[in-house]
């Protein structure tokens, strides 16, 4: 799959262990960045500039609150790494069905062993 | 006839930008899983899912000892794949390392797979991790994998079409 080399997409923009765990701490709900700089013990303008990373290729959303700016994860934005791996998914999934069979025909048998064979 | 037991789709997800971590449920106990994964003549059967036919399963099951699992895809060219074994414990887990024998002197590097087999009321929980050295090798790991997956659902889409006709 063709990828842009900037951190203009999805991919690169996850790329960044820290910029991963905004991501999480944001899917269990809205943040202000206090918040994220609290939990991840960052600078706040390291945080910053993950956030606006995350923004441009809009993995995440951003409202104002008053005097705060709240951040949020916006999924859909993700969507492209997420049918990535889905074809790699499938390929195991496939296997995995025919591993499927294969046990089932030995449980059988073991099963067999024990009493009448057939 | 086909067996009923399919326990759903394989999860898969990235823990870190080098891992990848497969987990699948099988309805069998895990001394059974153990066999249809060590065993050539049953690793033949599944391990090459619909992407093709195995011709080599070889499994030298101890620690040092090497395998090597060759299939023939559709279209007739081989893709191959070996390693060693590092760890073995029956039933329980295998640590092995995994090279691609991709394009001879491009080096997809090697990768660790830890295979886990846990089981809870006859039933056997399978995760494999595939630790990578770089996220390079292991992107085009992932790669690999989707690209034979869309091969196979064009493959379909001929089928269906030509059934049609």
């Amino acid at each position: 799959m063709a990828r842009a080399a900037t951190t203009t997409d999805a991919f690169n923009a996850v790329a960044e262990p820290r910029r991963r765990e905004i991501l999480d701490v944001l899917a269990g709900g809205e943040r202000p960045v206090n918040d994220l700089v609290g939990l991840l013990g960052l600078a706040q303008p390291q945080v910053s500039k993950h956030l606006r990373v995350l923004r441009e290729v809009g993995a995440v959303d951003v409202r104002e609150e008053g005097r705060q700016r709240l951040y949020r994860l916006n999924g859909q934005a993700l969507k492209p790494i997420h049918d990535w791996v889905r074809g790699y998914e499938r390929s195991w999934s496939e296997r995995f069905d025919r591993l499927d069979v294969v046990l089932e025909e030995i449980k059988q048998k073991e099963q067999g062993d024990g009493g009448d064979d057939k | 006839m086909a067996a009923m037991t399919s326990s759903g789709t394989a999860q898969v997800t990235l823990p870190t930008d080098e891992q990848i971590l497969i987990t699948r449920e099988f309805d069998a106990p895990r001394h059974l899983v153990y066999e249809a994964y060590t065993t050539p003549e049953l690793v033949k059967r599944w391990w090459s899912g619909h992407r093709g036919e195995m011709t080599v399963a070889e499994i030298d099951l101890r620690v040092g000892g090497a395998w090597r699992y060759v299939m023939v895809a559709e279209g007739g060219f081989e893709v191959a794949f070996h390693g060693e074994y590092r760890e073995i414990v029956p039933n329980e887990r295998i640590v092995m390392t995994e090279v691609f024998e991709g394009i001879p002197g491009v080096p997809g590097g090697e990768a660790l797979n830890t295979v886990t087999f846990t089981e809870a009321d006859g039933r056997t929980t399978l995760t494999v991790l595939v630790q990578h050295t770089r996220k390079e090798d292991r992107d085009s790991h992932i790669n690999s994998g989707m690209e034979a997956g869309l091969q196979e659902a064009m493959d379909l889409l001929e089928q269906v079409a030509l059934s049609l006709a």
